[in-house]
């Protein structure tokens, strides 16, 4: 059994520890949902935080909040999630080998290898146990949270770090706007729902996790299992999928109280999303959150948070869009999330 | 051991060879893969050497059989190579209902177009071709291999810096011991960029003279380009459906050196806990170890730290070493898989590989690396080390198979 017993979430929302949970919703308005960031200096040494960049900031800072709710020192485990690693860093390095090949500063290229956050979290902390990296699209985040299982199903450790970070920059949204699924000009994010301007709204976040084989006083929830589906060829597909992986966790669809749904604005995607919930999760009730974080590949951490959130308080935020009507009970929750409707991850996350 | 984890197939791709036979052959031989570069322009042409697979994008897509203009980056198109024939030896496609899974390590994904799209985007936004920069992030080359192998029960990408397609193996290891598949493609690729080499450059640890592993004037790494997948699965499900096994994965271990961002520790620290933790999952004594692929990447910090490391483990009686980045070049997120695919071939064929461009041992060390090449050499279990960037530090066990 593997238990989240601590969190750690830089979100665009006021989620740092002391907040309220979600309440109220933080407004944006510019381009993308940027994070709210927390003062980078009382989580590292000043003079090392000099030289990183905004990414590994975020990364360290959260897992070392996480480690903090947790009331833990050391974990024998971290595992790290990014769909782009440090995309500043490696856009500054594109940019000056543009200049005849040559560029002076090594420090974009060190902090540009993708498992640089997973690593520095360890000289941080000095830990020397396992330590891993995954970068595959909305797969990564998932495939911390199967490896953390797997690490504590053979008992090899107790409380494994597991994250998902993805940061975002303006060049980078320049050139996803150009791909045609996200909206061409900013909107407010709480008119995300509503707004007439097509497409999804980029977000970004860290959201770390202390997943342990043992349930205590701070738990938060269970984490039950992970599952990533590849290009699935229909809707129906999606739907089985689900059904089989809810049913390999010993439940059906009637016991799933609450869908985080994979929706962020792209109309097209976003009623695959819904045709997928009809038809495998006839019955639950549909949480709608990308508004608060926007679209990231490991968009899920903040999912993932906030559902261990409503367990662990038995409440829904306010700021969260609940349909049909919130469900009587408050024990499963399945969280949904894609990328372009080629790659659907899903996370059990129980009471 | 409780339900071991065996090989039944595997590809590699590399500056040395375009398969394993042909890889095999230079590594009797004795030729090396580091050369000029060749395949694109850069400032450093004719001062830097690398470690190339001649053949161009477009050789490549015929190389595979593919059709053209499926838009593969270099990284995925040389994991292409390798992973189909991995996938052929070990009769994956042949019709059994097992739920397979496809892990790719990889450090640059699709860096080698995205260099391509910057310039002229940076120029003007609306500029650059889409479909250069699509690829980028490192799962694209994972999905487009799944799709051309039929892949879709499980894939993940990993990057742990030059220690990835060694955790890769690890996890698929992991996932059939938790009975989530029946079997698992595991490996890496990456191929030369130019982001790589000027930012390997700037760090002033790459050889003019190409790499020259644990000797005394070493004067840093070559980098190299290649891929390598193996097939890995229970020996019971091997055993089922007739599969021929080449050799076992006995043992891995993966640890944190929490030293520094890129150098290594004086004391070794994440390198022996790494190879300690492979050993003892394997159950072996160090004395059981015949052969050691050494991480060896020719940088005074890595062969001086994994030295030390190696002298701790095994104290007077350290096994014959030698690293093959002399022949391949250090191929980054192929390597882990570049070099368990060489150690699987020593295990098979009895041989322990030499280390190229040797000639003075190291002051602060007792020992040093084969460096010719033994027939007949007695070769059970091979150690393999990757060490990364970032203290990712993994070390594999393969041994020979004894049914």
């Amino acid at each position: 059994m593997a238990y989240i017993n601590g969190i750690g979430t830089i979100s665009p929302q006021n989620t740092l520890l002391g907040h309220e949970f979600l309440e109220p919703a933080v407004e944006h308005t510019g381009d993308f949902l940027k994070a709210v960031e927390p003062v980078f200096k009382t989580y590292i040494d000043p003079i090392a935080a000099r030289r990183m960049s905004r990414l590994i900031k975020m990364g360290i800072s959260s897992a070392k909040i996480c480690m903090q709710d947790a009331g833990i020192s050391m974990p024998d485990a971290i595992i790290t999630g990014t769909g782009l690693g440090s995309v500043e860093d490696t856009e500054k390095i594109l940019a000056e080998l543009t200049v005849d090949g040559k560029f002076l500063n090594p420090t974009p290229f060190i902090q540009s290898t993708y498992n640089t956050i997973s690593s520095q979290i360890a000289i941080a902390l000095k830990c020397h146990e396992y330590n891993s990296t995954y970068v595959h699209r909305c797969f990564s985040l998932e495939s911390c949270l199967i490896d953390a299982i797997l690490l504590i199903g053979e008992g090899s450790a107790m409380n494994v770090l597991a994250g998902g970070i993805d940061e975002m920059t303006m060049n980078h949204l320049t050139i996803i706007r150009r791909l045609g699924i996200w909206k061409r000009e900013a909107i407010r994010n709480l008119d995300l729902w509503s707004s007439k301007i097509p497409g999804a709204l980029a977000g970004e976040g860290s959201a770390y996790f202390i997943i342990s084989g043992e349930r205590n006083e701070r738990t938060y929830a269970r984490l039950e299992a992970a599952e990533t589906i590849y290009k699935p060829g229909s809707v129906e597909e999606t739907a089985a999928s689900v059904t089989r992986f809810l049913n390999g966790n010993g439940l059906s669809h009637e016991d799933i109280d609450l869908v985080m749904m994979g929706n962020n604005g792209f109309e097209e995607h976003d009623s695959i999303c819904e045709e997928v919930v009809s038809s495998a999760l006839p019955a639950s009730a549909r949480v709608l959150y990308k508004h608060l974080c926007g679209e990231y590949h490991t968009g899920s951490g903040f999912a993932l948070f906030v559902a261990a959130g409503i367990l662990k308080k038995q409440h829904i935020p306010a700021s969260l869009i609940v349909r049909p009507s919130p469900p009587k009970k408050l024990e499963n929750i399945l969280i949904h999330n894609h990328y372009r409707n080629t790659d659907h991850a899903f996370i059990l996350v129980r009471r | 051991m409780i339900n071991p984890i065996v090989i039944t197939g595997y590809g590699i791709v590399s500056s040395i060879g375009m398969n394993a036979g042909e890889v095999l052959d230079s590594l009797i031989s004795g030729h090396s893969g580091i050369g000029g570069i060749t395949r694109f322009e850069t400032i450093h042409k004719g001062k830097l050497p690398l470690a190339e697979v001649k053949l161009s994008n477009n050789e490549l897509v015929d190389f595979c059989g593919l059709r053209s203009g499926g838009n593969y980056t270099r990284t995925t198109l040389l994991g292409i190579v390798a992973a189909l024939q991995a996938a052929d030896m070990a009769g994956v496609n042949s019709g059994q209902n097992l739920r397979t899974g496809l892990i790719l390590a990889t450090t640059v994904g699709g860096m080698d177009r995205s260099e391509d799209f910057y310039p002229l985007f940076l120029e003007n936004p609306s500029k650059g071709r889409l479909r250069d920069v699509v690829n980028h992030d490192c799962g694209d080359s994972t999905e487009k291999i799944a799709e051309i192998l039929g892949i879709n029960d499980f894939m993940t990408t990993i990057s742990t810096a030059c220690s990835s397609s060694a955790n890769s193996l690890m996890l698929g290891a992991e996932l059939i011991r938790a009975g989530m598949l029946d079997r698992v493609i595991a490996g890496g690729t990456d191929a030369v960029t130019r982001f790589t080499l000027n930012g390997f450059n700037t760090l002033m640890i790459l050889d003019k003279e190409g790499c020259r592993p644990f000797d005394e004037n070493r004067a840093g790494l070559t980098i190299g380009e290649g891929a390598a997948f193996l097939v890995l699965e229970s020996e019971a499900n091997a055993l089922k459906h007739g599969k021929t096994i080449y050799s076992i994965l006995s043992g891995y271990g993966n640890a944190n050196d929490a030293y520094h961002q890129t150098a290594s520790s004086p004391e070794g620290t994440g390198a022996t806990l790494a190879m300690k933790k492979a050993l003892e999952m394997g159950d072996l004594l160090p004395e059981s170890i015949s052969y050691i692929n050494v991480h060896g990447t020719g940088t005074q910090n890595n062969d001086l730290s994994e030295g030390i490391a190696l002298e701790k483990i095994f104290g007077e009686k350290v096994p014959r070493f030698s690293s093959t980045k002399s022949f391949t070049g250090h191929t980054l997120g192929a390597a882990g898989a570049i070099e368990a695919v060489i150690s699987l071939l020593s295990v098979q064929n009895n041989m322990v590989f030499p280390n190229l461009r040797w000639s003075t041992p190291m002051k602060e060390l007792r020992i040093r690396p084969v460096t010719e090449l033994k027939r007949e050499a007695g070769v059970k279990h091979v150690l393999s080390n990757s060490f990364g960037f970032g203290g990712n530090n993994s070390s594999l066990v393969l041994s020979k198979y004894i049914s």
